[in-house]
């Protein structure tokens, strides 16, 4: 299985053709406290670029892009819950949603580990 | 030079900003100056704020002193409180009104006239000196405020711009505890809305018993060039630590106090904003205030909406700007609003179309084209714990 990121401070792990999509732990922490997070109904189809979620701190409100094309097949209910698990595992137990890969080209660009650690380093 | 570097530079730094990095803030422009958003996180620096005790810097705000024979009678032309009636030493919450009865700014004054003592050798007995006013506006509006105050005082008082002065606000239910540790004696007599001067060591400050937490608490001001080892001296108490502006937000709301620029601008008269309170009886009646002519005209119609607090169902927070609907009707808007750290659910204040200000009226609230259930509530949400004498 492979990680990559986004610029937008996304992390998706590419298994067969389909991805799991969270925010990383630099994007939680500037976020800060997490209360909620509104996740797309299973089903919707998302474009790259375009909203899918929407992460709620107690300060502000933040959308939460899709990293790629596809459709929603599964999300974490757990948040609804335990919104907090994004602050204290957003790159594990804080995953968003998982989705379909609709053009694998979508791909090119994204950052392996090492990039992304040196995109965040840079900011 | 590019427009990017001009903004930049507009932004200025308060005497506690190296002391904030230190203390590992993460800092953001707000009001014009760089300022601590938060430091460990605003939910645990709410918290703390509610159990134990914060430390604010709020020294962006403008604090001003209004001197001379007429500084009452002349401050009471653009104040629509008893300014007369105020004791020296006590504080009172005022606005700053507007001709078309709109609001200016929210402030706090206090009556700073000095005691002066006897002195047996110049053969005077002691007296109270000039009078004097201190007041203390939001940090965004003080250049507006200074001037409408330069335009509209007459001469003979004297408005001076206390901009050599930090202002630091000591916050929580040890609050009191802490700061008696720091300096004994000096707040022992004091209740909500005390003020005193008080000169610790070669430090001359002035204490006053109020805030904008709904806890009990102190705010301190202190000349910028001691603020840092005040900050210090406060800090090395057990139950203090430094809270940024994201928890002063989230308290507030949870206080119902309003915040000028969204919950109050020139847009919202005092009636409507229900703030009454700030109005003296009297006064309300007599006038002879800027904007009392259109005030009376609100209180005698009725206001078409009212500022009230809504209970948000559900976590997702509603937050300035969302709609508030009754059946298919838009009936408000939300003002402020976020999510409760001390009640773990999302609160708001809206100005909501008056016969629907009941308290318990079931309205909804549109978030991202979700409609939320939701009630009009009594403010403050979480209960004001001022310290008004035993």
């Amino acid at each position: 299985m492979a990680r990559y990121f986004t610029d937008e401070h996304e992390w998706i792990d590419l298994e067969g053709d389909t991805a799991t999509v969270g925010i990383t732990d630099y994007a939680q922490g500037q976020l800060g406290d997490i209360v909620f997070v509104e996740l797309p109904d299973v089903g919707t189809v998302v474009e790259k670029g375009k909203d899918a979620a929407v992460v709620e701190s107690v300060k502000a409100a933040s959308d939460v892009y899709a990293p790629l094309s596809g459709e929603v097949v599964e999300v974490n209910d757990s948040l609804e819950d335990d919104p907090a698990l994004v602050n204290s595992s957003p790159e594990e137990d804080g995953w968003f949603f998982k989705m379909t890969v609709a053009d694998t080209s979508e791909m090119e660009g994204l950052m392996d580990d090492k990039a992304y650690k040196s995109f965040c380093d840079g900011l | 030079m590019s427009e990017d570097n001009e903004t930049i530079d507009e932004v200025q730094t308060l005497p506690l900003d190296a002391w904030h990095r230190g203390k590992g803030a993460r800092m953001v422009p707000f009001a014009g100056y760089e300022m601590p958003i938060q430091y460990e996180g605003i939910v645990a620096e709410h918290n703390w704020t509610r159990e134990q005790a914060g430390l604010f810097d709020v020294s962006h705000m403008g604090q001003l002193m209004v001197t001379g024979e007429k500084a009452a009678e002349e401050l009471e032309k653009l104040l629509p409180g008893a300014i007369a009636s105020l004791k020296p030493g006590r504080t009172r919450y005022s606005l700053l009104m507007a001709e078309d009865g709109g609001i200016l700014d929210d402030l706090m004054v206090t009556n700073a006239t000095p005691w002066i003592e006897a002195d047996e050798e110049a053969g005077t007995e002691g007296h109270w000196g000039d009078p004097a006013y201190y007041l203390v506006v939001n940090g965004a509006m003080k250049w507006d405020d200074i001037a409408h105050l330069r335009e509209h005082l007459d001469d003979d008082v004297t408005l001076t711009h206390m901009d050599e002065h930090a202002l630091l606000a000591l916050q929580g239910p040890n609050a009191a505890t802490a700061l008696n540790r720091v300096m004994r004696n000096v707040i022992d007599d004091m209740v909500f809305m005390d003020s005193v001067t008080h000169d610790f060591g070669e430090w001359p400050l002035r204490i006053t018993r109020s805030g904008y937490t709904g806890e009990d608490g102190f705010e301190i001001s202190v000349p910028a060039e001691f603020a840092e080892s005040l900050a210090d001296r406060l800090c090395a108490e057990i139950e203090v630590r430094p809270i940024g502006l994201g928890a002063r937000d989230s308290l507030r709301l949870e206080a119902g106090l309003p915040l000028y620029g969204h919950d109050i601008t020139e847009e919202t008269d005092p009636v409507s904003a229900d703030l009454l309170f700030a109005l003296t009886k009297k006064r309300r009646e007599e006038g002879g205030w800027m904007g009392h002519e259109a005030v009376a005209k609100v209180l005698a119609d009725g206001p078409k909406q009212k500022r009230v607090g809504l209970d948000i169902e559900g976590r997702m927070p509603a937050r300035e700007g969302a709609l508030v609907y009754s059946g298919g009707k838009q009936v408000g808007r939300v003002t402020s609003g976020g999510f409760s750290p001390t009640l773990q659910r999302p609160i708001a204040m809206a100005y909501i179309d008056t016969d629907l200000t009941e308290e318990g009226t079931e309205l909804e609230v549109e978030v991202r084209k979700k409609r939320l259930p939701a009630k009009v509530a009594p403010m403050p949400f979480v209960p004001n714990r001022y310290y008004r004498g035993k």
